[in-house]
């Protein structure tokens, strides 16, 4: 009858509509409350708080999206399923973390005395008195320092040739290939590395030095170095290597005066989490440090003690039936003072990342 | 201190694959000079292939010679690096180094090449090459802000103030317009008029007006087939190329009957 009206103007029931039902804003509270009530009630009958929590969460699960669908439609209620999943998953990941840390801040903080910052295990100590981790964290720096001196130009330069040099060519894939095999070394293997080479170097069936700890940390460390410098250099515009050779400029000038700067918040951050993530070493130094009771400055010659390892050998003591709640109180007091120094190191990197970063201000 | 260009048989290859083939031209001294042709023909491949800024791409090399006053570039002795110091370029998009200031990007070329200079000295190339790019007046009570902080025209113009602050005697323009409105393409065109005086100037465009605009001779490039390498169909004054070319091709590429 009227089909040409149809056409040009619709009238107002052809048109989809744009507002549609909506749940109320308290509702995923309703739901939460009604359900933590539910896995309350299971737990109340006997089951175990385990299933309790399971079954409030299933129902909080299922009765929301049921609800969303019945009121705002399939959209939205896959909308709802998905976020809760991500959240579950969320909170899932962050339990053991929050948990963890959480056990070492309550069971190390009072025993992170200055007194125990400040001595070593020597005199008296193995008789449960005083002692500290002194020795331990000097030990962790120097050989820390040393492994980072080492690993850090190495690792710099052949990012460098990866990136601005070896494009392509075939020595640069090798590289790659034995980078990526590297990676996957057990720090362990890296350990007896070290010692196999110190045998050799010393001549000493077992030798102990601070040298050799050093050494196999940073043969742990080059991979990641190289791979995260590699990263922030072909991150840097080839329009920017370009616009310097336009100008002349020849290109090791061009890699230190325009790439390197454009890229040093990166590279910087990247070497930091580096060193973080190998002072928490503990396999290969056990091999090759032994255990010192005071601090050693001389990397070259004696065990040095590092916090992972003091770690480790004061756990073996924690069964001791006079002394043994002396030592688990060290290991507590130990072990918070190495997450103190990786996150401390995880924050420069942060702060250095910040202050380097390129200012686009006007 | 403008220079001109002779290119004789120049085939320009990315590995095995010819890209270029066969291209013969003059280019005067304190002129422009226009590419123009569809895309993917090699007109920018040509141009970069002038100051040696071709063979930076891994596998890229060339055959033929080019020679700028009588000095062949590609020959065996010559300094790739010295050649980018006489003959600048100026790129499609704008590049300013993001690590430095407005007025170390202008510096960049100097200063990279650690030549000494004083501050007042430093001071004179600045302002020059910034009024140079007619950029002065609009930076110059904030010299030491950062170059990535300008507008897009803006930092085009930065970046040619930058190419002319090292005195080249040839400057190469890769579509410099190409990314940026109508008001700073007439800026920067205005700035080609001003600076032909000075410098020899070869110049890339897709915009055909632009061409007909700016420039004193104009090259038509063309494929003569898609997988085939591009080639150099015509060289004329540009009246005569835009009013009564030589080649049908170029004449059907003009008025849009293709491309």
């Amino acid at each position: 009858m009227s089909t040409t009206t149809d056409l040009k103007t619709p009238t107002p029931d052809q048109l989809e509509p744009l507002m549609g039902g909506t749940l109320p804003r308290v509702a995923p509270l309703l739901v939460g409350v009604c359900s933590v009530a539910l896995g309350a009630l299971a737990w109340l009958l006997g089951l175990s708080p385990v299933v309790g929590v399971v079954v409030a969460w299933l129902g909080y699960v299922l009765g929301y999206t049921v609800w969303s669908r019945s009121v705002e439609g399939s959209r939205k209620a896959t909308d709802a399923l998905m976020r809760t999943l991500m959240w579950t998953a969320f909170v899932l990941a962050m339990l053991p973390l929050v948990s963890l840390i959480w056990t070492v801040v309550a069971r190390g903080l009072p025993v992170l005395t200055p007194q125990f910052l400040n001595d070593d295990m020597s005199g008296r100590a193995l008789l449960g008195v005083g002692g500290g981790i002194y020795h331990a964290i000097m030990g962790t720096v120097m050989v820390t320092a040393i492994a980072a001196i080492i690993a850090v130009p190495i690792g710099l330069f052949t990012a460098i040739y990866l990136v601005e040099y070896g494009k392509n060519n075939r020595l640069a894939k090798v590289i790659t290939f034995l980078v990526d095999v590297m990676t996957g070394i057990p720090s362990i293997v890296a350990g007896l590395f070290a010692v196999a080479l110190f045998i050799v170097v010393t001549g000493d069936p077992l030798p102990r030095l601070g040298i050799g700890g050093a050494i196999a940390l940073a043969v742990l460390m080059l991979p990641t170095v190289i791979r995260s410098v590699e990263e922030m250099l072909k991150l840097v515009p080839d329009d920017l290597r370009e616009a310097s050779y336009a100008l002349g400029v020849p290109r090791w000038r061009t890699i230190v005066k325009v790439v390197l700067p454009t890229a040093v918040a990166g590279i910087v951050t990247g070497i930091t989490l580096a060193i973080a993530r190998v002072a928490g070493e503990t396999a290969p130094l056990l091999l090759i440090l032994g255990t010192a009771r005071v601090a050693n400055w001389n990397p070259f010659e004696g065990p040095v003690q590092t916090l992972p390892v003091y770690i480790f050998q004061s756990l073996g003591q924690t069964t001791h039936f006079k002394y043994g709640e002396i030592w688990t109180d060290r290991v507590w007091g130990a072990a918070l003072f190495l997450i103190i120094i990786v996150m401390s190191l995880n924050l420069v990197a942060r702060i250095i990342g910040k202050a380097f970063a390129p200012k686009t201000g006007r | 201190m403008a220079k001109s260009i002779d290119v004789s048989d120049l085939d320009i290859y990315y590995g095995d694959f010819l890209a270029v083939e066969g291209v013969n031209m003059h280019i005067k001294a304190r002129s422009v000079t226009a590419f123009i042709g569809p895309s993917g023909c090699g007109k920018s491949t040509v141009l970069r292939s002038l100051n040696r800024m071709h063979e930076v791409i891994p596998g890229a090399h060339v055959q033929g010679k080019v020679t700028v006053d009588g000095q062949s570039l590609y020959d065996s002795a010559v300094d790739p690096v010295a050649v980018r110091r006489q003959i600048g370029m100026v790129f499609q998009r704008p590049n300013p180094f993001p690590t430095m200031s407005i007025y170390e990007n202008v510096l960049a070329g100097n200063r990279l090449n650690s030549k000494k200079m004083k501050k007042t000295e430093a001071d004179d190339i600045v302002e020059r090459s910034l009024k140079g790019a007619n950029l002065w007046n609009e930076v110059k009570d904030r010299l030491d802000k950062p170059g990535m902080g300008l507008s897009g025209g803006q930092q085009q113009r930065l970046c040619i103030a930058r190419a002319i602050a090292v005195e080249p005697q040839v400057l190469l323009m890769d579509e410099p317009c190409s990314a940026l409105d109508p008001i700073s393409t007439s800026a920067i065109e205005d700035l080609i008029h001003e600076l032909k005086s000075d410098y020899t100037i070869v110049i890339v465009t897709h915009n055909m007006q632009q061409a007909a605009r700016v420039s004193d001779e104009t090259g038509f490039f063309n494929l003569k087939a898609a997988g085939q390498p591009g080639h150099l169909v015509e060289f004329n004054a540009t009246p005569k190329m835009f009013a009564n070319p030589d080649n049908e091709a170029t004449e059907a590429y003009i008025s849009g009957r293709f491309g």
